[in-house]
């Protein structure tokens, strides 16, 4: 979390939470990559680079379930809070920090880590 | 405060009962578990491998001790319960620990039933049942050289096998007229034999054993009430199991042969749980691992505070676990009243095969040196299947339905470990074996996770539950009533009903009133609870979109790049120049990449952007094209030939009947995909012969095909009927599209539906009962007022937004 905190970029407005259908996710197109920004049943948003660990598929066209996404090519099953494949599938997928503030949603362009 | 839960004995079937609880309620319990035996818990039925030094005693330890300790459960090995004081609610192990509890687990197994002959308690006399004999057998097949094997039953001859494996000479002495009594009849019996023989075993069939001759220093042999002898310096007693009781019985709990329990896996004392080999449950006692876990699955329900399941009891199935003996056996095959065999025989290549078959349904099988149908004959008697319609092809097995298999091949048993099974995913069958064994992996589904074998296209399935039978032996556990998925413990089947009779309209409602283990499902759960719903309520439920797979949501096929392929809907492929310049048209304005002319007589539009859709869809729309759902659970496109317009062969105008009945039927949602044809002449040009749905023009009429697959399992179609005109052909397709809408379950093809539910009862629906098939098809027309409204020609006005990038910076 502390290394999270430290890599400092401006935060990117990127629309509202409404925006998103809830189960579902949307794109937004950035210097690194299209980042897939998903809202779940709980209406928790996450981000992840729109790209499956297993052969690219775009996890934003995938169901979301509880805190996993299943990507639409061959069912990976892909960890929202942590951009990790379900075992025993092993992969990972950059990660991007999305806040919320008054229904309005905020990405940071910069991937964790 | 949580509960403590304490399990006495670290076996399999008490162990899968803290494994269950790890994944439905894994704060509930505070958990203890006392072991016996010194080790972890290992797979039991994986002993005779152990013995045969096919594997090591690590390949089967399915929970080592580090498993415990993460999970945080207690684990005292090498330590046994000796008392239950059920008031105080304690258990007292010998060596004197001492723990509370609130429910107690008894999952104490079985013994050995020792013969109680003179000699029987002399050094070298050895039992079958646990590690601790494997190792008492390695030692002494190390020193001597003859054995001798009390009891030809399924354990006796594993363990017999693998003292061969070990060098020794043995004798297998058996009480019965032929081996394996209980499992097989005469005739398998003796082939057995005959195989076993040729592999240098030894018989003394229909001897009763009198005495073992020998004193402290070692065995001399084994004496038969008629007088005889045989030399052995090992004797090995593997005549049964008793299950292991005496606890139970110690501490007042209610004991038959068993530890008797209810339907929740509870004994008389309801905080006292039993399972396993020492329960006794609607007067059976079990000793196979199939059934086990059954108990076990109720048994973790119950604690867990659900209790909505029941164990019912099991129908098992035995094969031999002997490297390159091929038999299988399950339900009842002795001669009874009423009951007929069919069997096939063939002395030479050493093949028995019997089904018993009562009122048209199986009851029984034996099979020997071809088990490949084993698995399906099981099946067919699990399920009640009547074989009315297929029984003169029965003994020749599911090949014969019309599936061509897979590469030909349907005998595993044989097949090298680097002999590819799965062709799509490339893992092979040694992959498979060592990951049933090594992982300890039980079902078709955990081979699925592990491997990937059959996790694609599924044409592999039969051979990987082939696999798993062989590796396991008896122990295999076919599915029975198989969950939809993860979320829940209710089947297609089940959860279909309640939507009818529950009136329930909305996945929320799904999830809310059947107890939904999950907040909103999962992958394999919501598509198709969205199509039950949409089918049951086509008025009612509302399409929820996200619980419809990523194609049907985008009503496009997703490729391997993420982009899209659009199929415009060409009625019975027959176009027209003006069509086809629109669709140039659009190709070369979006800039197309691949224009292709796709199986099903259409053109198809790959490598179209997402955000590029909704255009492509309304200059289609324009151009008066509807989406030819060739991304859906949908029917897809009715092939035909030219027919009597044309050809000079044509009896009928199949064109014509092709294009009404695309357009009575586009637009409608299926269990899964469906494919029509309609041809003008018997030569069937259009292959109708492998649709869901055909037909075949003859002179007087209309031929009707059903149950046609020409993909990854070829089948041909079966006859439904004759019939004379167009208007006739609509009502007999849109009844039994109905009929398969309505009750195959979620992703079954009409191939496997029809052999599920058997064409009689098919027939017997949409042909026999005039009444039945006219409310069918109205039910299938009332649906398509929701279903033919066009999905393109909507977003290409609607929404068009959603296509688009939330946003795009960088």
């Amino acid at each position: 979390m502390q290394a999270e905190q430290t890599s400092r970029t401006d935060w990117l407005a990127v629309g509202r939470l409404d925006d998103i259908p809830r189960l579902g996710a949307r794109v937004v197109e950035t210097a690194h990559g299209p980042v897939a920004v998903f809202r779940n049943g709980a209406d928790e948003v996450f981000a992840l680079l729109d790209r499956c660990p297993h052969q690219g598929g775009p996890l934003s066209e995938g169901m979301v379930h509880g805190r996993l996404v299943t990507c639409p090519l061959h069912q990976w099953n892909i960890h929202l809070d942590r951009g990790e494949a379900r075992a025993p599938d092993h992969g990972c997928v950059p990660r991007f920090q999305v806040k919320q503030a008054d229904g309005e949603l905020f990405l940071n362009p910069e991937p964790v880590g | 405060m949580k509960e403590k839960l304490v399990l006495v004995g670290n076996g399999m079937a008490g162990m899968k009962v803290i494994e269950e609880l790890q994944t439905i309620a894994p704060d509930k319990y505070d958990i203890t578990v006392f072991g016996a035996e010194p080790y972890g818990n290992y797979n039991r039925i994986m002993l005779s491998p152990l013995l045969a030094g096919e594997k090591t005693l690590d390949d089967i330890m399915l929970n080592g001790e580090d498993w415990y300790a993460e999970r945080g459960i207690t684990f005292h090995k090498g330590r046994e319960i000796i008392e239950v004081d059920r008031m105080g609610k304690r258990v007292f192990a010998d060596d004197g620990t001492v723990e509370d509890y609130d429910r107690l687990l008894l999952g104490t197994g079985s013994h050995p039933v020792v013969i109680p002959v003179p000699g029987h308690d002399l050094p070298g006399v050895l039992s079958y049942r646990d590690v601790k004999d494997v190792d008492a057998m390695f030692e002494a097949s190390r020193r001597h050289r003859k054995a001798v094997v009390i009891g030809g039953g399924l354990l006796g001859l594993e363990a017999a096998y693998g003292l061969m494996q070990q060098g020794m000479e043995v004798t297998v002495v058996h009480l019965m007229p032929w081996l394996m009594e209980r499992q097989l009849d005469e005739t398998a019996g003796n082939y057995l034999k005959e195989s076993l023989e040729a592999r240098g075993m030894r018989f003394r069939m229909q001897a009763e054993t009198s005495e073992i001759v020998g004193d402290d220093n070692g065995i001399e042999s084994v004496r038969f009430k008629d007088g005889s002898e045989e030399a052995a310096d090992l004797v090995v007693m593997a005549v049964g199991i008793r299950p292991n009781k005496e606890l139970a019985k110690r501490a007042g709990l209610h004991c038959e042969r068993g530890v008797v329990v209810s339907d929740t896996m509870q004994t008389f004392d309801p905080s006292i749980y039993a399972v396993g080999e020492c329960v006794q449950h609607r007067g059976t006692c079990y000793g196979l691992v199939a059934p086990l876990f059954e108990q076990a699955r109720v048994c973790a329900n119950h604690l867990a505070g659900y209790g909505f399941r029941l164990y019912e009891g099991s129908v098992t199935s035995t094969k031999l676990k002997v490297t390159g003996v091929d038999l299988f056996s399950a339900g009842a095959f002795q001669d009874a009243e009423g009951v007929e065999n069919i069997v096939y025989q063939d002395p030479h290549a050493g093949v028995y095969k019997k089904v018993c078959v009562k009122d048209d349904r199986i009851v029984g099988t034996v099979l020997y040196g071809d088990t490949g149908d084993g698995t399906w004959y099981f099946q067919l008697l699990r399920d009640g299947t009547s074989i009315a319609d297929f029984r003169d092809s029965l003994l020749f097995g599911q090949a014969h339905l019309g599936d061509s298999g897979h590469g030909g091949v349907s005998q595993v048993a044989n097949l090298p470990d680097d002999a590819q099974i799965c062709d799509c995913n490339g893992v092979c069958k040694g992959d498979i074996v060592q990951a049933i064994t090594r992982e300890g992996l039980f079902t078709l589904d955990d081979v699925k996770v592990h491997t990937k074998a059959s996790a694609s296209c599924g044409s592999c399935t039969g051979l990987v539950e082939q696999i798993l039978a062989a590796t396991m032996g008896g122990d295999y556990e076919a599915a029975q009533v198989k969950p939809m998925c993860g979320c829940t413990d209710m089947s297609h089947d089940q959860v279909r009903e309640a939507i009818r009779e529950g009136r329930l309209t909305s996945l929320r409602q799904v999830f809310d009133n059947l107890g939904w283990k999950t907040d909103d499902g999962c992958e394999k759960c919501r598509p198709a609870l969205n199509y039950y719903l949409i089918a049951t309520w086509p008025d009612e439920a509302e399409d929820d979109a996200q619980a419809r797979f990523v194609n049907e949501r985008m009503h496009a096929n997703i490729q391997k790049d993420g982009t899209f392929s659009v199929v415009p809907r060409i009625w019975g492929g027959v176009t027209t120049p003006s069509q086809l310049r629109s669709i140039a048209e659009v190709a070369e304005k979006y800039e197309v990449p691949t224009v292709k002319i796709t199986g099903g007589q259409r053109i198809d539009l790959l490598g179209v952007k997402k955000e590029q859709l909704p255009g492509v869809w309304g200059d289609l729309s324009d151009a008066g094209f509807v989406s030819g759902h060739a991304y859906g659970k949908a029917l897809r496109t009715v092939k035909t030939c030219v027919g009597s317009e044309w050809c000079r062969f044509g009896v009928q105008d199949s064109t014509t009947c092709g294009i009404e009945l695309e357009k009575m039927t586009w637009g409608t949602w299926t269990p899964h995909k469906v494919k029509m044809a309609a041809s003008g002449c018997p030569r069937n040009c259009a292959e109708a012969s492998i649709k869901d749905f055909g037909v075949v023009a003859i002179e007087s009429g209309w031929e009707l095909h059903v149950g046609g697959n020409g993909g990854v399992k070829v089948r041909a179609t079966d006859v439904l009927c004759r019939v004379e005109t167009i208007d006739e052909v609509k009502e007999y397709c849109a009844a039994f599209l109905q009929l398969y809408r309505e009750e195959a379950r979620y992703l079954e093809r009409t191939a496997p539906w029809i052999e599920r539910v058997g064409l009689s009862y098919v027939r017997d629906r949409v042909v026999e009962d005039p009444e039945d098939r006219r409310a069918l098809a109205g039910r299938f027309h009332a649906s398509q007022k929701q279903a033919q409204e066009d999905p393109w020609q909507f977003y290409s006005k609607n929404h068009q937004d959603k296509f688009e990038p939330l946003k795009r910076a960088g």
